[in-house]
């Protein structure tokens, strides 16, 4: 199966994210501009600051030519994973419900943390063993929102996929969510970067198994 | 004409840029401020002002998070 790998100008995180998703599968960059997907069976959204994050996070790289065949991609069903930057997109191109909003401390801040896995069986979680992940989060935009009735719906449709374990949620976000899907389950965001937790020699491999989750969804669709 | 969007923080989402300011205002000796937001403005030269709702909805706020209010200068 191959990934395909988003680059905006401004994007800081999408080699990491190519060679998570090369330890899986095929991988390869997808430039802004282009509307061709070459053929990827999934999407990764990176994290950085797309077109400087300027007006709102992700607000402009939702409007490139290569998010509307994203757009198009995911809307048929295909799987879209989004990381950091990557998930703000992705709530501003209405993929995923809610938004980003800056850090309560209003600082940029990097820290690893613990994150429970709520939905164990979805495209993007199955492979996870174990009920908590340690992976590394890093950004000023990260506090989750969206209003009572968007969460309610999303808790009656298992759409909370990621929470910050107890005492780790430092943005602020509503109800500790770090990840969340879409209804369809084929869009998956969160804020950590599981592209930078691979390998043990960098303190946790616990990422690699939302790739793996991918490529299992890709092949069991596949059949 | 010229066109400005004001742009905040909707109503009963937590404004930390806000608190932050209100917080520093008494230590100035300005006491009294109950309330304060802080938001943006984008100002904009255009031929036709039927256009600026739309790229607030599309563009310019995020109306899942933000409250707009364009005012008109003519």
């Amino acid at each position: 199966m191959k990934f395909g790998v988003l680059r905006f100008p401004g994007s800081c995180d999408e080699v990491d994210a190519l060679l998570a998703a090369g330890r899986v599968g095929e991988a390869e960059l997808l430039w802004h501009r282009d509307r061709d997907l070459k053929g990827a069976d999934a999407i990764v959204v990176p994290g950085g600051f797309s077109y400087g994050d300027y007006l709102r996070a992700g607000a402009i790289a939702r409007f490139s030519p290569v998010m509307e065949s994203v757009i198009a991609f995911a809307r048929e069903g295909g799987p879209v994973l989004g990381i950091c930057n990557g998930f703000q997109v992705l709530c501003e191109a209405g993929l995923l419900p809610g938004a980003l909003l800056p850090n309560m401390s209003l600082r940029f801040t990097f820290r690893q943390v613990q994150l429970d896995v709520l939905q164990p069986d979805t495209a993007f979680t199955s492979a996870c063993a174990g009920e908590q992940l340690s992976i590394p989060a890093k950004h000023s935009w990260g506090r989750y929102y969206a209003d009572a009735t968007t969460l309610t719906r999303m808790q009656e449709n298992g759409q909370v996929v990621l929470r910050y374990a107890s005492g780790q949620n430092f943005n602020g976000s509503v109800q500790d969510i770090a990840g969340v899907r879409n209804e369809r389950g084929n869009v998956f965001g969160l804020m950590p970067h599981p592209e930078h937790a691979v390998d043990e020699l960098t303190g946790s491999a616990d990422g690699l198994c939302v790739f793996e989750s991918m490529r299992t969804a890709v092949e069991a669709a596949r059949v | 004409m010229r066109a400005r969007v004001l742009i905040r923080p909707k109503a009963g989402i937590l404004d930390p840029q806000g608190e932050a300011v209100m917080r520093a205002l008494p230590a100035l000796g300005f006491e009294g401020v109950s309330e304060v937001h802080v938001g943006r403005m984008v100002e904009l030269t255009v031929n036709d002002e039927s256009q600026v709702q739309p790229m607030c909805e599309k563009l310019l706020a995020n109306p899942l998070v933000e409250d707009y209010e364009i005012v008109i200068d003519r």
